[in-house]
């Protein structure tokens, strides 16, 4: 019996070790561990033995299945092992072969532009705030200390609705609208669609968009104007621009100026982008004219504030190389992809 | 304004800076010079020659050789194929590897043309004479120049000396944007004293002598203002035995270089002193004044006027004329009449100088439609002090280039002096709103170059009336920060009180409208406000519709651009034709943008802004694939609730079966359906396209980002399917509602998976198949629960006339 059951083992493990994959193993196992199985019916004829005797024999039928078993187990994760790695291999693929697009749609420049630009003023404890896009000629002009008949009116060749009717020609009666308020301090900007009667062409629109920022508070200086101005420029064009401020004129501030960053193509050196002087315009500002605030009711003794302004489509069109403004308002989807 | 570099010079006569240094300096100073081009820039090696010599070329008729005295003692040879040389004659002659800026058809060449000594036809040739035009001017400025010539000099210039110096071309013309304000720098002394300030130097304005012989003016013309609201000052002077002749090369050359052309002494002399002082003149012909009588007016109503130029010009009672004793000769500030000008033959004339109130110059112009140099300055508002000094000045000219004999005395109607202006000399205030630590003597030290002086004892600055910019202690402030600069300005950030910077709601509204649209594959478009009354039609509107009615813009670029839409289709439409038409595929856009409603028509107050967020396709996705991203947008802004679908909306620019108004919480939010195919064939589109467009103002009113968490739910759902069978009028809304009421609040979801009509269903009918899930929040549904929600569920849909083919 002792001889069987040792040949049993013997050929089990010759068996084990022969099989060359899962399903010959489990062919392997049922044979000798199955119902029918050689060991299961070795295991049947114990009812033969002396009653002595089989506990003896039970326990080396057991040492035996228990080593079979680990060998089975152990085939088992081994050719598992193998059939991964097979499987594995067959599975490359090329991992080169184009995307499947989930065409996700795209901002338009502008909007891109305005966000950062928004950022960097909410970071700064700016509200973002709106006014009408057809305003009154009192917020869009007088206000700013711009009276009837002043030349400037014509300058911004200003849509009529009616006489006291207008579509703004800039952003700033937001400025205006929101001093009415009377809550103080402000920080806002105000971004927003605005209107002149220019021609369309490669650098004009009809239609296009200012960003309006206004600060109102006690002892604010010029010296905080060209600060938060440096500020924002270094933000949105990289911390090497420089920013040139030049006395301008506009009737809403004063003192006024205009401001330069260095060109962002060629870092200073002066190319055909900055036409060679090495600055690019970007914005209009200045300190709140007395007049405006006394206007909107705020005494110019205690508070003061600055203002600026700057159009939106210059510097989406600066940042992004965009060289024909037409494109902005075409909505080519090969354009707006772009972004 | 454009000022040359020599004039300047002339009047700040320390002024030592290179062109590019001026340009920086004045630009930071707040005179801005927008460019600069040296006359000379494309020129080099051209001196005075003088022919001695001219000889046929032997081998060409057209030709001829000429030996030119250069001034180095020996001659060069020169051939040329002008023909209005003579011996004797003095030219300009560009030597050998030399430069001229162009051809003699005027053609300019950037960089210059280089000219090198070689043959013609054979014969040696070491330069080149040149005409007016290949030295980069014109006839137009140089009116001595032949027509088709080479430029002989008719003044005496040395022979072998620079001949660019000689024609006032070493010179450079600076390009200024004068702001509005600064009405005094539109002359060379408003600039020259800007300079002064600028570099610190002394300025130099011309001293102007006294002028006129023993008689008076008075004896010649008498003048009246009646409108003295229309005419601050009326300064005029006569001048008789006029000598008309050229000006001297020196004024031709100055004016030359400002780009104004010479045309005779007297012209010269007032455009001179127009540039030089900022003063318009007018010459009258004396003799064509009837009862030697001037009177300044209103013009009568309809009144009509021959300018110089022979047009005819309608005016009205606003126009200010000059009028003799019987007729109008002028319009005041902007031109002069055909009756009174200054022809050949004139003997005796009245020379005028006044100030006229710019805006109803600039408003006249307008009227007339008619704008000159002398209008476009006037409109700015002139300084009256500054006419009598012009006057003077141009007297003194015409005295100097004896162009004719000045009448003693003036006649100068100034009923109310312009007085200096005074502003309190604050510093502190000045420092305070500058952030600057200037000294109170600085400041005074910047002040007085520009004429701006102190008086210690009211402690006031006194401000000369051609500063009228200069009004309070900002405008002051303004000019300590400009000769302090700007640059030298410290930098700080606004102290002061915190405050917290934000969107609106609204804005974070928009830009969530914004995050699920590209998500969705939807690209942003952006497109006009304004557009044509005829989009109405394209649109399919009916005549009486309400969208007709919008706000009009009364001076619109053209038809197009004419109206405030009231509804934002075309701009939509109009870009996803631009992409059909350019064969982009499966185009998505969308766009955030206002339509304007006027509350009544006309409009008499502002019209209602409201934002529309349109969604436009065509290509790739149905109707349902656009209803998907509108839905998707209501979840993400916190609209939970279902929203429903009313079908018969009526929208003409819709296809009639396939569009639906929108509602939610019973506010009619937006509509949206498949472009009528008519309207998108007004567009040119022939694919099928789909929009959407909603109200943001109602989905403002009804979104929300406070979220409140549900639970996960721990117990099992069961499902039910059923399938049905139903008329193609009971909707799947109807159907739909259905579950909501009868459901009962086990009822968690229900979801359509299958839809069908074709042959083996009748027709008119469809069948649809739905999967109900159940859910118990706080227990194990058991079957009965199932069963009596089931029962209501297919009872009312029994009711509804649907036939159910077998539940699971």
């Amino acid at each position: 019996m002792k001889e069987k059951l040792q040949k049993i083992k013997e050929e089990a493990v010759r068996n084990i070790e022969a099989s060359a994959d899962l399903s010959r193993l489990n062919d392997v196992r049922v044979a000798i561990l199955g119902k029918k199985g050689e060991l299961t019916a070795v295991l049947k004829s114990m009812k033969d033995l002396l009653p002595e005797e089989r506990p003896a024999f039970g326990q080396l039928v057991n040492d035996i299945r228990a080593d079979i078993e680990r060998k089975l187990e152990e085939a088992k994760a081994a050719l598992e092992e193998k059939e991964l790695m097979l499987r594995l291999e067959q599975e490359v693929i090329d991992v080169t072969l184009p995307a499947k697009s989930n065409r996700i749609g795209h901002r338009h420049p502008n909007t891109i532009a305005l966000e950062e630009v928004e950022r960097i003023f909410i970071g700064m404890g700016y509200e973002v705030v709106e006014g009408p896009e057809v305003e009154l000629d009192y917020y869009n002009f007088e206000a700013l200390n711009i009276p009837a008949n002043h030349p400037a009116k014509d300058e911004q060749d200003t849509f009529y609705v009616n006489e006291e009717i207008v579509l703004r020609t800039q952003t700033s009666p937001v400025q205006v609208r929101q001093m009415e308020k009377g809550k103080l301090p402000i920080r806002m900007i105000a971004p927003g669609r605005v209107f002149r009667s220019d021609e369309v062409d490669a650098t004009h629109s009809p239609s296009f968009h200012q960003i309006e920022g206004l600060v109102i508070d006690r002892h604010i200086t010029f010296a905080d104007l060209k600060g938060t101005l440096e500020a924002f420029a270094r933000e949105l064009f990289g911390e090497e621009t420089n920013v040139k401020f030049r006395p301008h004129h506009f009737p809403f501030t004063e003192p006024s100026a205009e401001v330069d960053v260095t060109c962002f193509k060629c870092g200073g050196k002066g190319c055909r982008f900055c036409k060679g002087s090495g600055w690019i315009e970007i914005l209009g500002c200045g300190m709140v004219h007395p007049r405006v605030l006394r206007m909107s009711g705020i005494d110019p003794e205690e508070y003061s504030g600055f203002a600026f302004g700057m159009g939106l489509e210059r510097i989406a069109l600066l940042k992004y190389e965009i060289d024909d403004m037409r494109l902005l308002y075409e909505n080519d989807e090969r354009f707006l992809r772009q972004f | 304004m454009n000022t040359s570099f020599e004039w300047i010079k002339a009047m700040v006569p320390d002024l030592d800076v290179t062109e590019q240094e001026y340009m920086d300096a004045m630009t930071l100073s707040g005179t801005k010079v927008e460019g600069y081009r040296r006359l000379d820039a494309d020129l080099d090696r051209i001196v005075v020659g003088e022919i001695v010599e001219i000889k046929p070329h032997p081998d060409a008729d057209k030709l001829v050789v000429c030996q030119v005295d250069i001034g180095t003692g020996e001659n060069i040879q020169i051939v040329t194929g002008a023909t209005n040389l003579s011996k004797g004659d003095k030219a300009p002659v560009v030597l050998d590897g030399g430069r001229v800026a162009g051809g003699h058809d005027g053609s300019l060449t950037p960089g210059g043309v280089k000219i090198k000594k070689g043959k013609l036809r054979g014969v040696a040739s070491a330069g080149m004479l040149c005409s007016i035009e290949e030295l980069g001017a014109s006839r137009d400025l140089y009116p001595e120049a032949p027509e088709n010539g080479i430029y002989i000099f008719k003044e005496d210039v040395a022979t072998g000396s620079d001949a660019l110096s000689a024609l006032g071309l070493r010179d450079a013309v600076f390009e200024y944007e004068v702001t509005s304000n600064r009405v005094d720098c539109f002359s060379v002394i408003g600039i020259a004293r800007e300079a002064a300030a600028t570099f610190q130097k002394e300025l130099h304005t011309p001293v102007v002598t006294e002028t006129g012989n023993a008689e008076h003016v008075q004896d010649y013309v008498k003048v009246t203002v009646k409108d003295t609201d229309l005419c601050a000052r009326y300064v005029a002077r006569a001048v008789k035995n006029i000598r008309l002749a050229p000006s001297p090369k020196w004024m031709q050359r100055r004016l030359a270089a400002q780009g104004i052309r010479p045309i005779n002494n007297l012209v010269d002399i007032t455009n001179y002193v127009m540039e030089e002082y900022g003063q318009p003149m007018h010459a009258y012909d004396l003799d064509t004044i009837a009862g030697k009588e001037i009177v300044v007016k209103r013009a009568s109503k309809d009144e009509t006027f021959v300018t110089l130029d022979g047009q005819e010009r309608k005016l009205d009672e606003s126009v200010l004329m000059i009028c003799d004793a019987k007729k109008p000769v002028g319009i005041a500030g902007i031109m002069g009449g055909e009756n009174s000008m200054i022809t050949e033959g004139v003997q005796t004339m009245l020379l005028e100088a006044a100030c006229f109130d710019g805006t109803n110059i600039r408003l006249s112009g307008k009227k007339i439609g008619l704008r000159t140099d002398a209008s476009a300055i006037f409109e700015k508002g002139l300084d009256p002090n500054n006419a009598m000094e012009a006057m003077n000045r141009a007297c003194q000219l015409i005295e100097e280039l004896g162009a004719g004999e000045v009448v003693g005395g003036a006649i100068d109607v100034y009923p109310v002096k312009k007085e200096a202006g005074r502003i309190p000399f604050e510093p502190e205030r000045y420092n305070r709103l500058l952030g600057t630590d200037i000294t109170k003597e600085e400041m005074l030290s910047y002040f007085a170059p520009l004429s701006l002086s102190y008086d210690e004892a009211s402690n006031e600055i006194i401000v000369p009336s051609f500063r009228q910019d200069l009004v309070c202690g900002a405008d002051l402030a303004e000019e300590v920060a400009r000769f302090f600069g700007y640059d030298n300005i410290p930098t700080t950030l606004p102290t002061g009180e915190a405050t917290t910077g934000k969107l609106s709601f609204k804005l974070r509204i928009e830009q969530m409208a914004r995050d699920v649209a590209e998500f969705c594959g939807f690209s942003q478009g952006m497109c006009y406000s304004f557009e044509s009354p005829k989009v109405f039609d394209r649109l399919r509107l009916p005549a009486d519709s309400k969208l007709r009615e919008a706000v009009t813009i009364c001076n619109p670029l053209g038809e197009d651009f004419s109206i405030m839409r009231t509804i934002p289709l075309h701009g939509m439409l109009t870009s996803l034709a631009t992409n059909y038409n350019r064969r982009n595929k499966d185009v998505r856009l969308y766009e955030l943008g206002n339509i304007y409603l006027p509350k009544q028509v006309p409009v008499t107050e502002l019209p209602e802004e409201r934002m529309q967020f349109t969604l436009g396709m065509y290509g790739e996705g149905d109707f349902y694939t656009l209803k998907g991203v509108v839905e998707e947008f209501f979840r993400k802004v916190g609209m939970q609730k279902k929203p429903l679908y009313e079908p018969d909306a009526d929208r003409p620019y819709l296809h009639p079966g396939r569009q639906a108004d929108i509602f939610y919480q019973g506010a009619a939010i937006g509509y949206i359906g498949e472009v009528h195919p008519t309207v998108a064939g007004h567009y040119g589109i022939k694919d099928r396209v789909y929009v959407a467009v909603l109200d943001m103002q109602e989905v403002v009113a009804h979104a929300g980002f406070d979220r409140k968490y549900q639970g996960i739910a721990r117990f099992p759902a069961s499902t039910r399917d059923i399938s049905m069978v139903a008329p193609k009028t009971a909707l799947a809304g109807e159907i739909e509602r259905v579950f909501e009421e009868k459901g009962g609040p086990y009822l968690e979801s229900y979801a359509l998976f299958d839809i069908y009509e074709g042959k083996q269903i009748q027709s008119g009918f469809r069948s649809l198949a739905y999967s109900l899930v159940f859910r118990g929040k706080e227990k194990n549904l058991e079957e009965a629960d199932l069963t009596k929600a089931m029962e209501r569920i297919l009872k009312a849909l029994e009711e509804m006339g649907i036939e159910l083919r077998k539940s699971s």
